[in-house]
């Protein structure tokens, strides 16, 4: 098994964010995790990627526990975070930003094989190469984002809400690139507010509410449930 | 009383505030340009002395600089002000004066067979290193106060590292007079970088000198700035120390140790600083615990001058503030000795009435 997470409980202060969270991933599938606003879902993807520290509970990648590693080693071991909101680095340039998402290599020539690699991928940032990450429209800020977070050559992508506050075509794109990128060999653990997309393209998902999965299931299942359908898919 | 202020502060358009600053702003120029016309038509000083003011200007203006990039590096990263700066210039001044000390007092035989001291046998080398000892040394301290005063307190209100660096300045302040003394020393410099002696220039019928420790001071410390300036431009640990100033989450994310960028952000400022002071001992001689204590709040003033967290915006404000402060005095017709209410009244002007600094600033999100 690529990823399990179990009994995860985090705490912010007072604030109980993750309590007793358990799923799996297993080696080239595609999870979603849905669920509304505050429900803890980035508190779990930040949790795998170390920026924060479970109060209880384990992670382990490929049998091994990673809950004291450091977040830097979190991404030489494979497991890259395309966090929520993009968070371009706003005074770097394209292909600044996409060498921070190379940052723990240091071979020049396979970098910039790579940059060639993503620039075929997304080739609205060829074009804007020079442009400062702070003057992209949001649809290539999140191209920008996933092709950054591409550069450390991920085993496990977490992908933070990459559909957030574009238009519909856009997102269409941008979930077509990461089925593309998963049927290369990358195992995806996406998280969504648009269930409806995540599911459509996911292998299984589980569905978190207030710090807890209430519901889990193939996708194609989920995408069924009548409470999923109530809930996250506009009444069905 | 009280609430009567209050309230007639509170009732004061936006506008109007604005417009008292310019005129005060104004006033304080056309005020700045009359003295300056004054003193010019009583052609007190010739441009001989224009011309050794702002030299001496600039060379102080370099060393400010240096210690200004540490400010503006620290603040860059952690938003917060490194007090304790002008201490880990000091300890820079204290390393390269025991190098000299030791090699002054190493007698080898030069190659005429006369007796002379390693210092003035091999200037160079002992010339490097104290610039090697005094850098390590600064560094280090920058490392240490890092780790013991600065990182415990991460993620506290802002208020309280600030105060945890006062009081580790106060703390360093303390630590070198009981290690070395109160009494001021005198740089022992090798012969070639002799104090005083330099280029004679003929100026306006008189002798400028460009003193040799000057000019050594100034274009050390330009290449020191060149060199910071392209490893932050241009090398992976400058890329990412500005990732990490930009955006410390998602820094993390990419790989990078925070905590290790912040570290040598320190370092690197203390090696500056460090430079700094060993530059401050070969040019002016004189110094003791206390020495870091002037050029530190100068330095912070330059660089909140040239916007916090800008570099090459300390860079110029270093070097723009040692000027002012050189030909200032002349300037304006006042003492010479008054050259550091002079900088003072800049900082206090600056803060109230341009606190993002001259050049702006390199302001973030984060910036609470
Ligand atoms: N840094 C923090 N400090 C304090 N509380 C936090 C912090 N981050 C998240 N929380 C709280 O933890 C809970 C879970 O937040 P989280 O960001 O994980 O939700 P989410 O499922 O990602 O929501 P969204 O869909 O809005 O992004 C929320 O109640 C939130 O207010
Ligand atoms: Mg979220």
């Amino acid at each position: 098994m690529m990823l399990e997470v179990e009994n995860l409980n985090v705490h912010y202060g007072a604030i109980h964010a993750l309590k007793g969270v358990s799923f799996h991933l297993e080696e080239g599938e595609i999870v979603a995790l849905i669920g509304a606003n505050g429900a803890g879902k980035s508190t779990t993807l930040n949790t795998i990627s170390r920026l924060n520290k479970p109060t209880a509970g384990d992670i382990r990648y490929r049998g091994v526990s990673i809950v004291e590693t450091p977040p830097q080693d979190i991404v030489t071991k494979g497991i890259v975070q395309v966090p929520e909101g993009r968070r371009i680095f706003p005074k770097m340039t394209v292909v600044e930003n996409l060498e921070m998402g190379a940052y723990i290599f240091s071979d020049r020539q396979r970098i910039e094989a790579d940059i060639e690699m993503v620039f075929g991928k997304f080739p609205r940032l060829r074009e804007r190469r020079k442009q400062l990450g702070g003057t992209l429209s949001g649809g290539e800020q999140q191209m920008l984002a996933i092709a950054r977070g591409l550069m450390a050559r991920p085993q496990l992508l977490l992908l933070d809400e990459p559909s957030m506050g574009l238009a519909p075509i856009i997102v269409e794109q941008i979930f077509d690139i990461i089925s593309e990128i998963n049927q290369q060999g990358t195992s995806i653990l996406l998280v969504e507010q648009n269930a409806q997309m995540a599911l459509s393209i996911a292998d299984r998902g589980y569905v978190f509410e207030t710090g807890k999965i209430v519901l889990e299931g193939d996708a194609g299942d989920l995408l069924e449930d009548p409470m999923v359908k109530e809930a996250y898919l506009g009444g069905g | 009383m009280e609430a009567l202020r209050k309230k007639f502060s509170l009732t004061l358009p936006q506008n109007s505030i604005r417009i008292i600053r310019i005129i005060a702003a104004l006033l304080l120029l056309a005020l700045i340009i009359v003295r300056a016309m004054d003193v010019a038509a009583k052609s007190q000083f010739g441009a001989d002395t224009w011309l050794r003011l702002s030299v001496s200007g600039l060379i102080i203006g370099g060393m400010y600089a240096l210690i200004a990039i540490g400010y503006t590096l620290v603040y860059g990263i952690l938003f917060m002000i490194n007090f304790a700066h002008g201490e880990v210039m000091m300890i820079g001044t204290f390393g390269g004066y025991f190098v000299f000390e030791a090699f002054n007092a190493i007698q080898v035989s030069g190659a005429d067979g006369n007796q002379l001291s390693f210092l003035n046998a091999y200037p160079v080398i002992a010339i490097l290193l104290a610039f090697l000892a005094g850098m390590t040394i600064a560094a280090l301290s920058g490392l240490f106060l890092e780790k013991f005063a600065y990182r415990p307190l991460r993620g506290a209100p802002r208020l309280v590292p600030l105060i945890s660096a006062i009081g580790a300045s106060i703390f360093l302040q303390n630590a070198g007079q009981l290690l070395f003394g109160p009494q001021r020393r005198q740089y022992i410099n090798p012969v070639v970088l002799d104090r005083g002696i330099g280029w004679n220039l003929e100026v306006a019928g008189s002798t400028v000198v460009l003193t040799y420790t000057g000019i050594f001071s100034l274009i050390l410390s330009a290449i020191l700035m060149v060199g910071l300036y392209l490893l932050v431009q241009r090398t992976k640990l400058g890329r990412a120390m500005r990732a990490v100033a930009q955006d410390k989450k998602t820094a993390a994310l990419m790989g990078i140790n925070v905590d290790q960028i912040i570290s040598r952000t320190f370092v690197i400022s203390g090696a500056l600083a460090g430079a700094a002071g060993v530059m401050w001992g070969i040019h002016n001689g004189l110094f003791n615990y206390y020495v870091g204590f002037l050029p530190g709040i100068k330095a912070f003033t330059a660089a909140v001058l040239g916007g916090i967290g800008n570099i090459p915006g300390a860079m110029l404000g270093g070097m723009f503030l040692g000027i002012v402060e050189s030909v200032g005095p002349a300037v304006l017709g006042i003492d010479f000795q008054l050259k550091d209410v002079l900088a003072f009244t800049i900082l206090i002007l600056v803060l109230i009435f341009r606190p993002s600094g001259i050049l702006g600033e390199a302001l973030t999100e984060e910036k609470v």
